[in-house]
C-alpha cells in the first residue's frame, strides 16, 4: 500500500466532515496520483464540493488527515501552506473572478502578489495564459461582468493556472457550458495537462468530460467513496447508483 | 541555491550558442527575467545564435515565453535565432507560447487636468440625471401604490412587516440611546451658558423647541438614512447583480410593487414613530441632565415645557418626518437599481445612498422651514 503511494499528490484519510448533525463525509479516503485527471462524481449534494473545500482548507474537518504534496495541512507552518498553495491553482464553479478587477487584473493577480516581476512580463504571460485557455487578448480590459459564462470559465481557469501550477481543482468546468463548448474545454484540460504536466482533480456531472478528459474516476456515495477506477470499471460495476449514471439512458447516448 | 537558472555563452566559431540550465519556472521568473534582458542585448553580434535547452531541469509558461521572448529579439531579418535541444516534453508547451502575440496596451486614465475638469463636469451634467431618476422613482412609486389602493390583495403585508421590523423595531434602542445623549449634551450646553445670565430656567424653552421641531426628526433621518437606506440599497444591488430582479419581472411582477413599496411603506411608517421616541428621548436626558447637573427639578422642567411650547412645534416636527423617509428611501431605490455588475460598483452606490439622502434630508429640512415660517407655524 505505502509502495503506491509514493506517487500521490493528494492524500485523504479517514476525513469526516460534519455540518451540525448532518455528516457530509464519513470517513472518506482518496489519492489523486501525479499527472492525471481525475474525475469526481456522485449525486448532487453527496457532498463532492465539499471535499474539494476541505482539501482546500476552507471547510473545516472533524477528524482525518490530508496531504497536499506531501505536506499535512493541519500540521503545517503557515509558510509551508503558503508554498502549498503557489504549487495548486483552483477554479470555482462560479469563476470567483473579481468583480472589479479587468480580466488583465484578475490573471495578473497571483503572479504580482507573489513574484517580482516587470509589468511587460505580466502582460506578457497575461497573453500567453489567455492564449492557452483559447481567449483573444482583446478581452484583457473587460471586466466580469461584460463576459459571458464560458469565457467566465476560461479566464478563471487561466487565473488558477497563473503561477504555473502542479495541481489544478476544477469544481464543475464544464457546468452551464453548451456541449461544444464543454467539449472544447475538456480538449483544453487535457492539452494543458499534456503541456504543462498538470494534475488535475475535476468535479464533474458531465459524462462527455469523463470519458474524454479523465484518466481515472472516483464516486462519491454516503460520505465515502463507492468506487474508483476507469470507465470500463464503473460500467462493469454492480452499485445501483453507478449502474445507473454511467448504463442509463443519458449515458448511451454519450457512448452511442 | 541549485537549480537556480543560468544561461551560458559558448562561442562556437562564427556563431554563438546560449546554454539554458536549471530551472526556468515561475518560481525564479525574476532572475529569469534579468538573464533574459542581459541576453536580449547580444542580437547582431553573431551571424547564428541559437539556445539550447537540452539542459533545463523544468520549464513551464514563465520559462518558455521567456525563452520564446529571447528567440524573437535575437532573430533579425538576416538571421533566425533557433531553438536547440527542445525535448518532446516541452515541444508542446514552446509550441503554444510561440501563438503569443504582443500584449494589447493598458487603456491608459491617468491623471491629468483636463481629466479633472472634464469629470467635475460630467458631475455636474450628471445632477439633472439624478433629479430626474428620482422623480421618475417617486413617480413609479405612487403609480404601484395607486394600483395596490384598486387591487388591495395584490398588497405584499408580510414583507412591508418583515420590513417594518427590520427598519423601525431593531432600531429603536440606537435611536433612542443616540438621541437621549443629544439631550443630554443640549441641555448641559444651554445650561453651562445661561448660567452666566441667570437664565437657567429658558434651557427648557430651548430642548423642546430644538427636539420637536428639528433636532429630533433630522438626527433619526440621518441614522435612517445611514442605516436602512443603504442596507436597502445593498439588498436591491445585489438582487440586480444575480439578475433577480429581471427574474421577478420576467416572471411577470413588477420590482416595484415587489420590493420597492413594501420597503417604501415601511419606511415612511417607521420615521415618525421613530422620531418620536427619539424626541421623548432626548427631552427625558435633557431633563435629567437639567435636574442632576442645573437642579432643575422634574416638577418645574414639566410646567416650564408646557409653558415653551405648544402642539405646532409636535405637528411640525412629525409632519416632515414621513416626507424625510419618502426621501430616504427613493434615493435608496434609485441606487440599489443603478448597480452594476462589480462589488466596487455596489460599495460606490451604497455610499451615494447614504451621502444623497442625508443631503436630500436637510435640504428638505430647509425648505419645511421656510415653509412653515410662511405660514406661521
Amino acid at each position: 500500500m505505502a509502495e503506491q503511494d509514493i506517487d500521490a499528490i493528494i492524500r485523504v484519510r479517514d476525513v469526516t466532515v460534519q455540518f451540525g448533525t448532518t455528516r457530509v463525509l464519513d470517513g472518506l479516503d482518496l489519492d489523486v496520483k501525479r499527472g492525471e485527471i481525475l474525475g469526481f462524481v456522485g449525486p448532487s449534494g453527496a457532498g463532492k464540493s465539499v471535499l474539494t473545500r476541505t482539501i482546500i482548507g476552507l471547510v473545516p474537518k472533524v477528524s482525518g488527515r490530508i496531504e497536499v504534496f506531501g505536506v499535512d495541512l493541519d500540521a503545517a507552518s503557515s509558510s509551508q501552506r503558503r508554498a502549498v498553495e503557489r504549487r495548486w491553482g483552483i477554479l470555482f464553479q462560479q469563476g470567483a473572478l473579481f468583480s472589479s478587477l479587468t480580466v488583465r487584473q484578475n490573471i495578473q493577480f497571483p503572479a504580482r502578489e507573489y513574484l517580482r516581476v516587470s509589468q511587460r512580463l505580466l502582460d506578457e504571460i497575461m497573453v500567453a495564459k489567455l492564449v492557452m485557455v483559447g481567449l483573444k487578448p482583446e478581452v484583457a480590459d473587460r471586466y466580469p461582468s461584460e463576459l459571458s459564462g464560458g469565457m467566465i470559465k476560461r479566464v478563471a481557469l487561466a487565473r488558477a493556472l497563473a503561477l504555473d501550477p502542479e495541481l489544478v481543482f476544477l469544481d464543475e468546468p464544464t457546468s452551464g457550458l453548451d456541449p461544444i463548448g464543454a467539449g472544447d474545454f475538456d480538449e483544453l484540460v487535457r492539452t494543458l495537462q499534456r503541456t504543462l504536466g498538470l494534475t488535475v482533480f475535476m468535479v464533474t456531472h458531465d459524462l462527455d468530460s469523463l470519458y474524454t478528459a479523465c484518466d481515472r474516476i472516483a464516486v462519491l456515495g454516503n460520505g465515502k467513496i463507492i468506487a474508483a477506477g476507469s470507465i470500463a470499471d464503473m460500467k462493469a460495476s454492480q452499485h445501483p447508483w453507478l449502474q445507473q449514471y454511467f448504463n442509463g439512458k443519458r449515458a448511451r447516448a454519450v457512448v452511442a | 541555491m541549485s537549480g537556480d537558472p543560468t544561461l551560458e555563452r559558448i562561442a562556437q566559431g562564427e556563431g554563438l550558442a546560449l546554454c539554458a540550465a536549471g530551472n526556468w519556472t515561475a518560481r525564479f521568473a525574476p532572475a529569469l527575467e534579468r538573464i533574459v534582458s542581459d541576453a536580449e542585448k547580444l542580437r547582431g553580434s553573431r551571424p547564428h545564435i541559437f539556445i539550447d535547452v537540452s539542459q533545463v531541469a523544468s520549464l513551464d509558461t514563465f520559462g518558455a515565453w521567456l525563452i520564446e521572448r529571447l528567440r524573437r529579439s535575437l532573430s533579425d531579418a538576416s538571421a533566425e535565432a533557433e531553438i536547440a535541444g527542445l525535448s518532446a516534453n516541452y515541444s508542446s508547451l514552446v509550441d503554444e507560447v510561440r501563438r503569443v502575440g504582443p500584449a494589447p496596451r493598458v487603456v491608459n486614465d491617468r491623471l491629468s487636468i483636463t481629466g479633472m475638469l472634464e469629470q467635475i463636469g460630467r458631475t455636474v451634467a450628471g445632477v439633472s440625471g439624478t433629479i430626474i431618476g428620482l422623480v421618475d422613482m417617486l413617480g413609479a412609486v405612487l403609480a404601484a401604490a395607486g394600483k395596490v389602493l384598486i387591487h388591495p390583495r395584490s398588497f405584499r403585508l408580510t414583507s412591508t412587516v418583515h420590513h417594518l421590523e427590520q427598519v423601525c423595531w431593531r432600531a429603536v434602542p440606537i435611536v433612542v440611546l443616540i438621541t437621549f445623549l443629544i439631550g443630554c449634551i443640549i441641555s448641559q450646553q444651554g445650561i453651562f451658558h445661561f448660567r452666566r445670565f441667570g437664565a437657567d430656567i429658558f434651557v427648557v424653552d430651548m430642548l423642546g423647541v430644538l427636539v420637536l421641531r428639528e433636532i429630533g426628526v433630522l438626527l433619526v433621518a440621518i441614522m435612517v438614512a445611514g442605516r436602512s437606506g443603504s442596507a436597502y440599497t445593498a439588498e436591491l444591488g445585489s438582487m440586480k447583480m444575480r439578475e433577480e430582479i429581471d427574474a421577478l419581472r420576467t416572471m411577470g411582477f413588477d420590482p416595484i410593487e415587489v420590493l420597492i413599496l413594501p420597503r417604501m411603506l415601511a419606511l415612511v411608517l417607521a420615521l415618525p414613530i421613530l422620531a418620536f421616541l427619539g424626541a421623548m428621548a432626548a427631552l427625558y436626558g435633557g431633563g435629567l441632565v437639567a435636574w442632576l447637573y442645573g437642579g432643575v427639578d422634574p416638577e418645574a422642567f414639566l410646567l416650564r415645557l408646557r409653558d415653551a411650547i405648544s402642539i405646532d412645534h409636535f405637528i411640525v416636527g412629525m409632519v416632515k418626518a414621513p416626507v424625510m423617509a419618502a426621501v430616504i428611501g427613493i434615493v435608496a431605490c434609485v441606487e440599489g437599481l443603478a448597480v452594476q455588475g462589480s462589488a466596487e460598483s455596489l460599495g460606490q452606490h451604497t455610499t451615494a445612498s447614504v451621502v444623497k439622502g442625508i443631503f436630500f434630508v436637510i435640504v428638505m429640512d430647509g425648505v419645511f422651514a421656510i415653509f412653515f415660517a410662511s405660514i406661521g407655524m
